[in-house]
């Protein structure tokens, strides 16, 4: 018969028509954004054409970052301050270093709307608590801008170019329709600040930072005055521009393999990682669009019971189950936009600042590298040369070491990330499936009992 | 292709199932009596026949099927079979094959069409290995529209099953709405077969001639039914939907009963579009989720210590976005199961609007009798109880003559006469209609109570296994991401 002979696998999807009703449909359009592999590099896919998956659309570049779904936030922004205690911060967050070695504990939360005559802004109240020796109390409370962050970023990397820096959440959102202070954004935000600061707090070298203790300690104006010495942020841009620069020029010649390794590496990851990310802000696009049409699925069972007898408890059952596996979808939803999403972004982020510390050690080694050269080209003072080339050789040795370690120390942390993500996404669904096995079995046990029920009566006399 | 097998002999054993006239409900159904029989009902449902057990040894034409009688969803103890002229209990019927074919119109031109082939075989009581003779021939939709339009007509005190939809409606991004999608003529070979085991197993229809030679007589049916002349028995007026009828004393259970089948079309389509929608979210969530297997497996090149715990959560990834497939396949089974009984609303509505029209006639001929008898007497005494124009013209210009006046009261009185009769007749035939018309209804009833519940029930089975295939395909991609 013909229909048996079919093979499994539908002819290729055609591009979104009206039916979805989303912008951004199925397509399979973005072939170009997705890297090329070669057809037997990784492994050969197990099931079904290609054709089955559904590709993501050039339109999810421009995919605004963070879902904006307002009625699935959790804890609104602007919620009264809760103590957190250090207990609950050391399991909001995995890191490697043992709990209890932990001797300083930050939290970011209270975001309050400033308005002045020029702009308004939201600061966040940031609270230290610390046992150590150089801290003058036990206990701080401050209150910290965006801008403020910014700064303390541009510090450390002053400080230190080729450490591994945590990211910042974005200054703003591209694509218009967030507002830039919607109570999404301002808790998405304020989430980001808070694990920016706890991951400074974990880094070894970077926890006993200068400007770092300056930002956790300081009144407002204190650090005002304190911002502005130093070398001024422009001058700071322009050393990674230059940075970026030279390493657009054509590479550093003696680049040590280990660093090429790494760079190589980078470059995939980085891809790979945006592609996760708007993998994860797909599926989750598409579980919400699931969860509005489930919303009214179950009603209408319920509509139809009225007009029926003998059905109505079934299509009651029906609609009742329905309604719970609505809700756990909404759970599900709620898990992925609290743990993987933050998380995969997180990392995007990451693979940019990477790419960063990458150029700069680059910078760095060419500066040896020019000079070098310049020995080579000019006999006369070779004895000044000797002395610089000799600073500049301990700078890239530097350089190099720290790289070293902190990748090495990212690399673990980012493999303990993901896998408590992706293993928090698996638990996500598993809870979902098992809620909506559980409805749906009790209602079919009623169901069964009905019958035989029935049945029953229907022997006797 | 299991699920859609399986799907067919489900149907196919639902209704065999209850042809033993004891459904899962556990109440005997009451067989359509048809209008000449009402007092014999209670003596058949005594009758004593043993179910015929069908051999699933015997070679069977196509597909594999479960035992016919009736065992697969009714497990209790079989009562006394009341069916025993039924024409399903005799015959074995599938609609097998479907075969895409090419031919000319009535206009000469060139069409397209599909072609699906019906199989019967007699059934062999009692006797082990015997296996007789199949018989097959082709028909096309266009014919088993013909047959049901004559059924229609035939019967209008039946509810008359429907057909599977003509068009594909109710689609979502993934299903086609090509007449020639192979999914969607595999549905509609089901539904056809369903349609013919349901007349087959209708106490009255199942003994229709028209309908057995649909069955078995290849060539010239198509002028057997026009030679029965059904389409001048045909009223247009049952077409026209939307026209209503002043009728002044309508049997109320008809009027509630058509309120009735409003409501569960009405219901049923929402239903079916919402299903539409949310199957078409569903297969989002899943297929996206193929991604993941493929960027980690990319992923998992440049890792050393994760790469093997990404290369394998990637293969569950694949094997959860391919797992959709199936489950919507047999949700569209479901879907099918459910539009049937959309379609039957209408086959509802087709019996009380003849009923409506039925007592529409009745009351029009009894008020043009009162009317006559009225202008009889009028006539006779000389005396205008009503206004009518003759009466005012004849008054204004001379009386008629009185020969003439005797002409007319001769032709009124004639006319009385026959009105009289016709009334009488018209009054029994309603009645008749009313009573068996009802009779079949309630055994409709009963039908869709169980079927639709079974169907609601294989709902939820459906829901079940695809939310353990969905805790298996986690567990397993839990495992392996903990061993990244």
């Amino acid at each position: 018969m013909e229909a048996e002979g079919r093979v499994p696998g539908p002819p290729p999807l055609p591009p979104a028509g009206g039916g979805s009703g989303s912008g951004s449909g199925i397509g399979i359009g973005a072939g170009a954004e997705l890297p090329a592999s070669p057809p037997g590099a990784a492994r050969v896919p197990l099931l079904g054409a290609p054709a089955e998956v559904l590709e993501l659309d050039d339109e999810e570049d421009d995919l605004e970052v963070f879902s904006k779904d307002t009625s699935l936030a959790e804890a609104n922004s602007f919620s009264p301050s809760v103590t957190i205690s250090p207990s609950s911060m050391i399991n909001q967050y995995k890191f490697e270093d043992e709990p209890e070695l932990r001797d300083l504990f930050i939290t970011v939360d209270d975001p309050e709307s400033h308005i002045t005559a020029i702009e308004t802004f939201i600061t966040y109240r940031v609270i230290t608590k610390t046992s150590r020796g150089e801290f003058d109390s036990c206990e701080y409370e401050v209150r910290r801008r965006y801008q403020d962050f910014l700064w303390l970023k541009s510090k450390l990397e002053e400080a230190h170019p080729t450490l591994i820096i945590p990211p910042l959440p974005e200054k703003f959102i591209m694509k218009g329709m967030v507002e830039r202070f919607s109570d999404e954004f301002i808790e998405t935000r304020r989430k980001a600040l808070h694990k920016f600061l706890n991951r400074i707090a974990d880094h070894p070298t970077l926890t006993f930072n200068e400007d770092f203790k300056i930002f956790l300690t300081a009144q407002a104006w204190e650090l005002s005055s304190h911002k502005k010495q130093g070398p001024g942020l422009l001058s700071r841009m322009g050393q990674t521009v230059r940075a970026v620069a030279s390493s657009v020029r054509g590479g550093v010649k003696n680049r040590p393999e280990m660093f090429t390794e790494m760079n190589d590496y980078m470059e995939t990851f980085s891809q790979k990682i945006n592609v996760l990310d708007k993998i994860a802000h797909r599926i989750y696009k598409e579980e919400r669009e699931y969860f509005n049409e489930m919303k009214e699925y179950g009603p209408i069972h319920t509509l139809w019971s009225a007009s029926e007898e003998d059905i109505a408890d079934s299509l009651k059952g029906v609609a009742s189950c329905i309604d719970k596996c609505c809700k756990a979808t909404e759970k599900r939803m709620a898990g992925l936009s609290e743990n993987l999403l933050p998380i995969l972004h997180e990392y995007v982020l990451y693979s940019e600042i990477l790419m960063g510390v990458l150029k700069r050690r680059d910078h760095i080694q060419s500066e040896l590298d020019s000079k070098i050269d310049a020995l080579a080209n000019k006999k006369a003072d070779k004895d000044l040369f000797s002395e610089e080339i000799g600073k500049l050789e301990d700078k890239v040795e530097c350089a190099n070491n720290a790289l070293k370690a902190d990748w090495d120390r990212w690399k673990q942390n980012m493999q303990c990330d993901m896998r408590s993500a992706f293993g928090n996404m698996a638990d996500n669904n598993l809870h979902y499936y098992e809620e909506c096995l559980a409805t749906w079995e009790s209602f079919l046990a009623s169901q069964t009992v009905d019958r035989h029920g029935e049945e029953d009566s229907e022997d006797r006399p | 292709m299991y699920a859609i097998i399986a799907r067919a002999v489900h149907f196919r054993s639902r209704i065999q199932g209850c042809l033993s006239s004891k459904g899962p409900g556990g109440r005997p159904a009451l067989n359509g009596l048809g209008a000449p029989e009402p007092a014999s009902a209670p003596a058949r449902r005594e009758a004593a026949e043993p179910l015929i057990p069908m051999e699933s040894s015997e070679a069977e034409p196509s597909e594999s099927r479960p035992e016919e009688d009736g065992a697969a969803p009714c497990s209790e103890p079989q009562p006394p079979d009341t069916m025993e002229d039924c024409l399903a209990k005799k015959m074995e019927i599938t609609v097998s094959e479907a075969e895409k074919r090419t031919g000319r119109n009535a206009m000469n031109m060139q069409e397209t069409y599909t072609a699906y082939l019906i199989e019967t075989r007699a059934v062999e009581s009692q006797n082990e290995g015997q296996c007789s003779p199949v018989d097959s021939l082709w028909r096309r939709y266009s014919e088993f529209e013909l047959l049901r339009n004559y059924l229609l007509v035939t019967y209008p005190h039946i509810v008359v099953p429907p057909l599977p939809e003509k068009r594909a409606d109710f689609v979502w991004h993934k299903l086609s709405a090509d007449n020639m999608d192979p999914d969607f003529v595999e549905r509609r070979r089901i539904g056809l077969e369903n349609f013919l085991l349901r007349v087959a197993s209708h106490p009255v229809l199942c003994q229709d001639k028209i309908f057995y030679s649909f069955l078995t007589q290849e060539g010239g049916w198509k002028e057997m039914v026009n030679e029965t002349g059904f389409q001048l028995k045909a009223d247009s007026r049952l077409k026209a939907l939307n026209a209503t009828f002043r009728v002044k004393n309508p049997d109320k259970r008809f009027t509630e009963l058509k309120h009735y089948s409003d409501e569960l079309q009405s219901v049923i389509s929402h239903l079916l579009r919402v299903r539409a929608r949310v199957a078409d979210r569903l297969y989002g969530v899943y297929k996206v989720h193929g991604n993941y297997g493929r960027v980690f497996s990319e992923w998992s090149a440049i890792e050393k210590e994760m790469g093997d715990g990404l290369q394998s959560a990637g293969h569950h990834m694949d094997v959860y976005a391919a797992s959709i497939d199936d489950i919507l396949e047999e949700e569209e089974h479901y879907a099918d199961q459910l539009k049937e009984y959309l379609f039957y609303a209408e086959a509802l509505r087709a019996v009380c609007r003849k009923h409506e029209l039925m007592q529409y006639d009745l009351e029009m001929a009894a008020q043009d009798l009162t009317s006559k008898k009225q202008q009889c007497e009028e006539l006779a005494t000389g005396t205008m109880r009503t206004f009518s124009l003759k009466g005012m013209t004849s008054k204004l210009f001379g009386q008629e003559t009185p020969e003439q006046r005797e002409a007319k009261i001769k032709v009124l009185e004639e006319q009385i006469q026959e009105g009289e009769e016709q009334l009488k007749s018209k009054n029994l035939e309603g009645r008749d209609f009313v009573k068996s018309a009802w009779a079949d209804i309630e055994r409709f009833k009963e039908q869709k109570n169980r079927d639709l519940k079974e169907a609601l029930i294989s709902y939820a089975v459906m829901q079940i296994s695809m939310c353990k295939k969905g805790i298996q395909v986690w567990t397993n991609a839990k495992e392996c991401f903990s061993k990244m």
